[in-house]
């Protein structure tokens, strides 16, 4: 495992304009994965990138490249490169030149160059832009050349900062597909950033949730998921029910006025825990059936199923369920054993509650804001 | 109103072209007479060019301003990166200063570094005002127009691609020639073409620092008008003004060629 | 640490050196001869001296003052008729505006002598239409001419800049609202050029109140301005050289520009300036 470390960042501290961003911070990243820096605004992953990347120096601790110190590296004597937020092509380039920028820099032979040029045009789908003018390109165009201009100097990581975060839905999900192709054809590593918990989800080998400055949870997209360590990556990650509860034993936890049965052990006896439960796991059956029982109090249909909210004793519960209910029903709610995820208690515990205040515009609103203050992430 | 406002507009320009056509028509004139148009004559352009005089501070003028506006556009241009990224007080006091010699009055400026010059060039070893007061007066009221046409390209600027050449393997350095510069490069072709022109038709700068060794054209036609009349001035004048619609016709060509190319895209 | 801010603060140098020494120094220069006398001893009097120059300063800023109203009368129109041409006409006007500036303007001034002198094209126009030629040269008439001739375009430029930013539809929902021509003049053309009247004002009186060349060419030596006097103490004969009293007048001068120019600036609250740049 050792030696496929490509990146070791250790005890990396940053303070930029009087502010602390990174306290801190420990990270491995493996070669050839593809590893992605997920989390809010201002939570320190672009100043992360940009530690990597070499234009912004940290404080204290250590950036270790291939078992080599670089900390003290300016960033175009580093084998990483960078595909910006919005690109940052050469408007004074053309398709061709942009791309053979690094190339050129490097003083290679003008038919090497012609040939990786026409390779990376051929890998992004763009044979035939060479001559093209960059401000005549699409966003999605411009972004492939960005790619290719990347690429062009055979970097042994790529680091990608919210690459995809001015394209619109359609577009994104197709160039996180192609982004996912290229790097396993080509077998290097990207390390990529994103508030996006869906991207992060579906591209990477390895999540790393940050939130102030602090690595929250390093794991498979899976674990991450399923198996939370606070209320915040809970969160942050899908939807979720959180509850207070009490670990009465190893396998038993109490909440929401209901022992239930778990998988979870290895706390101490009534210790405080979170307990996280994601809505597409709580089954809706009939009051006779139900462990606990509540009333719904709205239905939303959103195609592949329906998405209600149950008021059990003033928490109110987000489920996703096949079956239609109708609203002001009053059913049962039942939670296999394994749906049920213990958390330790946390800073962020009791900062997630219900769904009370939960509709789809106040989350349309808080993604607007992350973007907008994604942009002053980077200083 | 419509035809008010023609006959309005034709006044103005009226005003503001005719002593300029009465003097392109009495360069013309054969005879010395102000007011008696005497026929038509070439006379006056062969005096101008066999006046040695004139001809000396043509050529200072077009040195000082090439020269000075080179220096400044440098000074200038390096100064606006160093300036657009620096924030708050210090930011405040780098623009104010930016902005003495633009707001005061030139003759402020003028006697100022005269006073300068009087204080430490000649006072210490006997220097005499000339060529190079003559340079340093112009590269200081040039610097601030540099600066005032390439700040705001730089601040249209992504920042990103100065960082991106870096990435791409390129020292900071040439990343700054070779993807910042082409960006800014309106700005400071625009600062460059302002200071070239300011310090051209700078006349109470070039007064009060030249001396008496390196007077520019202006300066010396200022002397001209004190002595008794010669229609060489009006000549003179001419070509001046010939010069200046050649070239307003070119970088109006050109700039509409730009536009063209630009809407081919 | 950013990587960059010791780059940047190298590519400063330079500039940083070259405005402290030819515009901070020259300013603290001018600051230490007001104040001091012929052997370097602090003294007032070169101050106090300006009181025999109350008369000089009344004229200058009065022509000042008279010429920058003028221009601003003339310009306001004309700015307004070119902002509301096609767009191709408009840039054909702006350099019929231009043209002359770039004549230098000592000939330009120089060519009103040749219209304006006793025996010059216009009296000899009106003697050949039986009337009694009149003066005209060396008068105040004369330099208020002058420095409306020379800085017309000043004020045109920069009116015309913040009147083309208006969209037509703005005066279209004025008038749709019931405004007649005054209102919409009153109420929102006027308000909203405010920013390019306030920078035309002050291009047109800092050089007016300011000048030497205009009052000695076209007041023949009978206008004294306090540009003249300030020539005069620091270029005129020998004994008339004077640094302290040329530096005390000249500091009096940018007080007073700075002065109106803050009060101008009072005027507009949205500090959004309408420069011709």
């Amino acid at each position: 495992m050792e030696n496929n470390r490509i990146i070791e960042l250790q005890n990396i501290s940053i303070a930029l304009g009087g502010e602390q961003i990174l306290k801190d911070l420990n990270l491995y990243i493996n070669d050839k994965e593809f590893i992605t820096l997920l989390g809010p605004s201002g939570c320190g992953k672009t100043t992360t990138l940009r530690i990597i990347a070499g234009f912004l120096a940290p404080d204290a601790g250590k950036v270790i490249f291939s078992g080599r110190d670089v900390t003290n590296v300016p960033p175009h004597k580093r084998q990483v490169n960078t595909i910006f937020q919005r690109y940052a092509l050469f408007p004074h380039l053309n398709v061709f030149e942009n791309i053979a920028f690094g190339l050129r820099v490097q003083k290679q032979k003008e038919a090497e160059i012609r040939e990786t040029v026409t390779q990376m045009l051929a890998l992004v789908n763009l044979k035939g832009f060479e001559k093209r003018n960059i401000q005549s390109l699409s966003g999605g165009q411009q972004q492939r050349v960005a790619i290719a201009r990347a690429l062009a100097v055979k970097p042994r990581v790529l680091l990608l900062d919210e690459p995809l975060g001015a394209l619109d839905l359609k577009l994104r999900k197709d160039m996180q597909v192609e982004l996912k192709n290229i790097q396993q054809r080509l077998g290097i590593t990207f390390i990529y950033v994103t508030h996006d918990q869906e991207e992060a989800l579906s591209m990477s080998d390895t999540i790393v949730v940050m939130d102030g400055g602090v690595i929250q949870q390093v794991g498979a997209p899976i674990d991450i998921y399923n198996e939370p360590k606070n209320a915040f990556v809970a969160d942050f990650i899908g939807e979720s029910n959180i509850l207070d509860g009490v670990m009465r034993e190893d396998l038993a936890a109490e909440f929401a006025g209901h022992r239930f049965e778990c998988l979870d052990k290895g706390f101490a006896q009534n210790e405080p825990v979170d307990v996280v439960i994601r809505p597409e796991d709580v089954d809706v059956v009939p009051v006779e059936k139900g462990m606990i029982c509540g009333d719904v109090t709205s239905v939303t249909f959103k195609g592949v199923h329906f998405e209600i909210i149950v008021d059990v004793d003033g928490f109110k519960w987000m489920i996703q369920t096949t079956d239609y209910v109708a609203p002001g029903a009053h059913i049962g709610i039942y939670i296999e054993p394994d749906a049920i995820h213990i958390m330790k208690k946390s800073k962020y515990s009791g900062l997630y509650g219900d769904y009370s205040t939960f509709s789809d515009e106040i989350e349309m609103l808080s993604d607007v804001n992350y973007e907008k203050e994604g942009d002053e992430d980077e200083p | 109103m419509k035809v008010l406002s023609r006959i309005y507009n034709f006044l103005v320009f009226g005003f503001l072209y005719a002593p300029i056509l009465v003097m392109i028509v009495y360069s013309f004139n054969a005879t010395k007479s102000r007011t008696q148009f005497g026929g038509f004559s070439f006379r006056w352009y062969t005096e101008l060019f066999q006046d040695q005089v004139i001809l000396k501070s043509l050529y200072i003028s077009l040195a000082v301003a090439a020269l000075s506006a080179i220096i400044a556009t440098l000074i200038g241009t390096l100064a606006s990166v160093g300036i657009h990224a620096m924030r708050g007080a210090k930011r405040r006091a780098y623009l104010a200063v930016n902005n003495i010699p633009v707001t005061n009055p030139d003759i402020v400026t003028a006697i100022s570094m005269m006073i300068l010059f009087v204080f430490f060039v000649t006072r210490m070893n006997g220097m005499e005002m000339g060529f190079g007061t003559l340079l340093i007066s112009h590269i200081t009221f040039n610097i601030p127009y540099v600066v005032l046409s390439v700040l705001p390209k730089l601040r249209g600027l992504n920042e990103n691609i100065f960082e991106a050449a870096q990435d791409l393997g390129c020292p900071p350095a040439k990343s700054f020639l070779k993807v910042v510069v082409p960006q800014i490069s309106q700005g400071i072709v625009t600062g460059f073409i302002m200071a070239f022109t300011l310090s051209l038709d700078d006349f109470v700068i070039s007064y009060f620092n030249s001396g008496s060794t390196a007077q520019t054209l202006p300066v010396t036609i200022y002397s001209m008008t004190k002595r008794p009349y010669s229609p060489k001035i009006n000549a003179l004048s001419t070509l001046l003004f010939v010069a200046v619609m050649i070239l307003l016709v070119i970088v109006n060509l050109r700039r509409s060629g730009e536009n063209k190319k630009e809407a081919n895209h | 640490m950013n990587r960059n801010s010791l780059t940047k603060r190298l590519v400063t140098a330079p500039y940083t050196f070259w405005m402290l020494i030819f515009v901070v120094v020259p300013i603290a220069l001018v600051v230490y001869y007001a104040l001091t006398d012929a052997n370097g001893r602090f003294t007032m009097e070169n101050i106090m001296a300006i009181v025999d120059y109350k008369k000089t300063f009344g004229v200058s800023v009065e022509l000042a003052l008279i010429s920058t109203a003028i221009c601003l009368l003339l310009a306001y129109p004309l700015a307004y008729t070119i902002s509301r041409m096609k767009a191709h006409r408009q840039s054909t006007m702006v350099m019929l505006v231009m043209l002359p500036m770039w004549m230098n303007f000592l000939i330009r001034t120089y060519a009103w002598m040749t219209i304006l002198e006793n025996n010059g094209l216009i009296n000899r126009f009106v003697r050949m239409l039986g009337g009694e030629g009149f003066r005209m040269i060396n008068t105040n008439g004369a330099v208020v001419l002058g420095m409306v001739y020379n800085f017309l375009p000043y004020m045109i430029l920069p009116i015309y800049t913040v009147l083309t930013k208006i969209e037509q539809s703005t005066i279209e929902a004025a008038q749709d609202l019931g405004a007649n021509r005054a209102q919409v003049f009153r109420r929102i053309l006027f308000p909203m050029s405010v920013p390019g009247i306030i920078s035309g004002i002050t291009m047109v009186f800092v050089p007016a109140v300011s000048t030497f060349v205009i009052s000695k060419l076209l007041g023949g030596g009978k206008t004294f301005l306090i540009g003249d006097i300030i020539e005069n103490y620091f270029l005129g004969n020998t004994g008339t050289v004077n640094y302290n009293i040329g530096a005390s007048l000249s500091l009096v001068l940018m007080i007073l520009i700075l002065l109106s120019m803050a009060v101008m600036n009072h005027f507009d609250k949205d500090e959004t300036s309408g420069g011709m740049l």
